[in-house]
């Protein structure tokens, strides 16, 4: 046991702590060592099987949260000639907004042309398509011709005749869809939120705040397309 | 009738008293050797295996496990919960046997598996029924730690499992919520991913992660599918795992009615004098 030069059975040498045991040096040691070979193998081994996890668990967890970062393809619909629609009332189109999955990937989209006369910052030429989708948590909101109001039946969220909230509980006005006009086909396209104030920014998520500080909340999405220029 | 103690292993017996049985563990009332050996057959069995597991002092302290005194039936409400959750666990595994978690079939299977399959409007019903159940026990059994104090030192990491627990017994609640895919699990949805949606910061993305892109889409309900049968079940297991040892190891508490023993040893000196 003196390989490692101390004099150990005399008792002269010191003694670990309170085990009155002689110290016992491992194999291998050699004076001024930081780490004994035990320690180094068993921090090796524990770096390779979290090395081997993170392997698993990494590739998986990107894999699962891919579409958070996969942008769709931008599809734009034609819903009708433009002699359908006129500036004083809206009329309810349905499109597709997601493919293969049947009725569950259709929304119904109120469209109407541009009101200069009422509205001056809209152009006549231009048709503006309002998303049913409530900016409280989602739910369908319906355009109610006689108040001239969209209304939500969850919770009770009005909007008027532009999707400025009036009433109840949603946080800002109804989305919009872009919109264009191809061979006299009046066409939607993607989706975009609005402020207050009806400036167009990046399509937000119900219930989530656009313009004011608490916009910063809640970042735009990578799988959201670009807002249009306002 | 015959002596079901010899279904447990030796070491799992009452001990015979002097006098009784012929202290081989049988219970040595004149039959024939055969007899006799044909009647250990089971023990045998559970002996063999025992004798290669080396279960039955676990299994003695976990299922004989000392409980206070004053011990009633609102300490049955975890095991209620648990049982609650086997029974989710078993219909589950049969209904996944006709449900195709397809947004455009899966409707179409809900309603064959319930109109059709014999016994199916039963075994759905059980588990529809039993979810509401099980989060009704989830809530009864918390209240009962609470109000009996029961979560406190040496038990809180129990409390904390317990907790970890309930959320995953409401993600499970969220995401089963859906796969009937009929209007109601449809827009219920919605506006639950969109209430996730309103977390600051992240809630944008958790919503993308939940519904696997923008919109609700083709992979949305395959999605939860997996979380509601693969990923959430797996983990409430682990977590049960966790829960029962902290239970075995640290056992029960008293209720809170039962007086603590406050006979000063003097007193007792005493009486017994």
């Amino acid at each position: 046991m003196a390989e490692n030069g101390t004099d150990i059975p005399d008792g002269t040498v010191a003694e670990s702590a309170g085990s009155g045991l002689p110290e016992m040096k491992p194999a291998g040691y050699f004076e001024g060592e930081t780490m004994t070979r035990r320690a180094a193998f068993s921090a090796g081994g524990q770096a390779l099987g979290g090395a081997a996890g993170l392997l698993i668990i990494g590739p998986a967890t990107l894999f699962a949260a891919a579409p958070i970062f996969d942008q769709p393809e931008e599809t734009w619909e034609a819903v009708g000639s433009v002699e359908g629609f006129t500036a004083d009332t809206y009329r309810s189109v349905v499109i597709t907004i997601v493919t293969g999955i049947g009725e569950a990937g259709k929304t119904t989209v109120y469209v109407r042309e541009g009101s200069p006369e009422t509205y001056d910052y809209e152009s006549a030429e231009s048709y503006i398509a309002v998303s049913t989708r409530c900016a409280h948590l989602g739910c369908p909101v319906r355009f109610v011709q006689a108040a001239g109001n969209f209304i939500c039946p969850c919770h009770g969220g009005v909007y008027d005749f532009e999707g400025k909230v009036i009433g109840g509980p949603p946080v800002r006005p109804l989305d919009r869809f872009q919109t264009r006009v191809t061979n006299g086909q009046v066409e939607i396209g993607p989706r975009y939120s609005v402020t207050g104030d009806l400036d167009p920014v990046r399509a937000r998520d119900p219930g989530e705040f656009t313009g004011g500080i608490w916009e910063y909340l809640f970042p735009p999405r990578p799988s959201t397309a670009p807002a249009p220029p306002s | 009738m015959p002596d079901l103690s010899k279904l447990l292993p030796p070491p799992m017996r009452r001990p015979a008293k002097p006098g009784e049985g012929n202290g081989n563990g049988g219970n040595g009332n004149g039959n024939h050797p055969a007899i006799e050996k044909a009647k250990e057959a089971p023990a045998d069995l559970v002996g063999w295996v025992d004798e290669r597991m080396g279960m039955s002092g676990f299994m003695t302290g976990a299922l004989l496990r000392k409980v206070p005194k004053g011990t009633n039936w609102f300490y049955t409400l975890g095991s209620a919960t648990m049982f609650a959750f086997v029974v989710q666990a078993v219909t589950g595994v049969f209904l996944a046997m006709y449900y195709v978690p397809s947004p455009v079939e899966a409707y179409e299977s809900i309603t064959y598996l319930t109109n059709e399959v014999f016994m199916g409007e039963f075994v759905r019903g059980m588990h529809k029924w039993g979810a509401s159940v099980m989060v009704i026990l989830v809530f009864v059994h918390m209240a009962r730690t609470f109000f009996f104090g029961a979560y406190k030192y040496p038990r809180e990491l129990n409390w904390v499992i317990g907790v970890v627990l309930l959320i995953l017994t409401m993600t499970m609640g969220f995401t089963g919520y859906l796969l009937p895919f009929d209007q109601r699990s449809y827009w219920a949805t919605i506006v639950g991913v969109n209430i996730n949606g309103t977390g600051p910061v992240v809630g944008p993305y958790l919503s993308d992660f939940l519904r696997a892109g923008p919109e609700f889409g083709a992979t949305t309900l395959a999605r939860f599918y997996a979380i509601h049968m693969l990923l959430v079940p797996g983990a409430i297991i682990a977590m049960i795992g966790a829960h029962l040892y902290l239970v075995a190891k640290l056992g029960t508490t008293v209720p809170p009615w039962m007086r603590a023993e406050t006979k000063s040893k003097a007193s007792r000196e005493k009486k017994v004098g």
